[in-house]
């Protein structure tokens, strides 16, 4: 741990890496807690997963990847919620297409670009250890743009993400709000994919906040939960596999995982007995 | 006051596609009426509901809410649904399940506005659930929710409350509870209650509509076994009632 400590006070990559787990955490808890309310969490996987397609395609077509994917993930994300908003029975299906079909696209792109030999890998785990000053800065606007609209469209997005039939009757514009939110995710997934990688925007998308929905009342506390829970564990999987050298994101997504795992058999079970002790004093 | 129908539906009809659900209804609810709904299962009783709150539109016939289309004036009724279309898990308190009702009445950027908390206090108490206001929804019970659900509608502040099976899930005695409770907002707004009960709901109510494909308005005073009968096409077992 203090040989952790001593490289973080001496090499700047360290610094931004950990810089890095705080930013993606903000926004991964902001709308991650949407994910997990909404219970969209394949969804959000869906889109993730259809970004490979985008990013292959630009770099086929000689484009900038991060537009092909940001492109690819908000024609995913709209298409996805439209047709969820349309034809209930058949969104899973089209989730399980989207998510197929944007890989392969995204494989097919890269094999057949000339001099262009990726590594798949590091789309799917990214590398944590080699953000740069941009992404950081990119970001921050990110977190600062969805602080933004969570804080200002608060009430609405809690209304359609509660209970979409009874927002409709007050006069919300239902579909707006809620094809919104998934471009929220989309964007989100965009930037957080060069930085951290697909794997662990997932994981960070749905495990902080999934733990933090077990102990709170409401959104907003889920969100700050959430947001603190994802900064400790991206900093203390850091932490964890600096000494023994062990791939950074997977070491964070396995932490994020045996942390979800006994909250569920553990901490909750525990936080209800004294939650009925503290009733009955 | 005006005597301008609160409710008024016009040879209506609906199907899902299929076949006809409801079928040349016609109805006028008015100012401070208390009107049930009853008939069997899969009889059009939600369908109605829906069509009265623009959820649905009818492929034939007019239905109109306040005078206008329901989409246009919905915002002024309570709706309390049969099942609720959220998860019990969802964590929210009560309190701001009921200030849900205060949306399309408060500015659309920002927080809840003082007005807004004193509306959704005045609707929990009026349902007797002031003090689960920082309760989490997933702690309630069945009796509790239904209120919840009813303060959500108050908070809204209707000139109409519109009730899909209050009761369904809750026993005889809390039952009565709520009927009670609807009696006492009947002074100051419409109330139109969809029941399975019908020997139930009509204690309260002056009118029972029969809905069973086709509707027929009964006043309570003059249902008697016959009208049962046919309602339900099937011989009914039932205890006489009077009104006191």
């Amino acid at each position: 741990m203090s040989a952790f400590l001593d490289a973080l006070w001496q090499h700047a990559f360290l610094q931004h890496a950990l810089v890095a787990g705080l930013l993606a955490s903000v926004a991964c808890g902001l709308v991650g807690t949407y994910v997990v309310v909404r219970r969209i969490g394949f969804l959000a996987g869906g889109i993730a997963h259809s970004v490979l397609g985008g990013m292959g395609a630009a770099l086929f077509f000689g484009g900038d990847p991060m537009f092909g994917a940001l492109v690819a993930a908000l024609v995913s994300a709209l298409l996805i919620g439209w047709v969820s908003l349309h034809g209930r029975e058949r969104e899973d299906t089209l989730i399980g297409a989207v998510w197929a079909v944007g890989m392969a696209a995204g494989v097919l792109f890269i094999s057949r670009t000339p001099g262009y030999n990726v590594d798949l890998m590091s789309y799917l785990f990214g590398d944590i250890l080699m953000v740069g000053n941009v992404e950081l800065w990119l970001m921050l606007g990110a977190d600062l743009l969805l602080l933004a609209l969570v804080g200002l469209l608060y009430r609405q997005f809690l209304a359609v993400s509660f209970d979409e039939e009874f927002a409709r009757l007050r006069g919300l514009p239902v579909t707006l709000l809620h094809l919104l939110l998934l471009s929220l995710v989309a964007v989100t997934v965009v930037l957080l994919i060069r930085v951290v990688g697909l794997i662990l925007v997932i994981a960070l998308l749905t495990l902080p906040a999934a733990i933090a929905g077990q102990y709170v009342q409401t959104l907003g506390r889920m969100m700050a939960l959430a947001v603190l829970l994802g900064t400790l564990l991206t900093a203390s999987g850091l932490a964890l596999s600096y000494g023994p050298d062990l791939p950074t994101g997977a070491t964070i997504i396995l932490l994020s995982g045996a942390v979800y795992l006994l909250s569920t058999l553990l901490g909750v079970p525990l936080a209800r007995a004294l939650g009925k002790r503290r009733a009955g004093a | 006051m005006s005597e301008e129908p609160i409710i008024q539906l016009d040879r209506v009809a609906f199907s899902y596609g299929g076949p006809r659900v409801l079928d040349q209804v016609s109805l006028s609810v008015g100012p401070r009426e208390f009107l049930g709904v009853v008939g069997p299962n899969a009889g059009g009783k939600s369908t109605l509901i829906k069509l009265m709150l623009g959820l649905l539109e009818p492929d034939v016939g007019t239905v109109r809410l306040l005078g206008r289309r329901p989409v246009l004036t919905r915002q002024h009724a309570g709706y309390v649904p049969q099942y609720p279309a959220f998860s019990r898990d969802f964590p929210i308190t009560v309190e701001q399940t009921v200030l849900m009702g205060r949306l399309g009445r408060t500015p659309v950027l920002g927080g809840w506005r003082r007005a807004d908390r004193a509306a959704a206090l005045r609707a929990m108490q009026d349902t007797e659930i002031a003090e689960l206001a920082e309760r989490r929804l997933s702690t309630l019970s069945g009796g509790q929710l239904q209120r919840v659900l009813l303060a959500r509608a108050l908070a809204c502040e209707p000139r109409v409350l519109l009730l899909d099976e209050p009761t369904a899930n809750i026993d005889m005695r809390l039952e009565s509870d709520i009927f009670d409770l609807l009696k006492g907002l009947n002074h100051r707004m419409s109330v139109l209650v969809v029941s399975h009960d019908v020997g139930f709901v009509s204690q309260y109510v002056e009118r029972v509509a029969c809905v069973n494909r086709t509707l027929m308005c009964h006043s309570t005073a003059a249902i008697d076994g016959e009208v049962i009968r046919d309602l339900y096409a099937a011989h009914v077992l039932m205890v006489e009632h009077r009104h006191p």
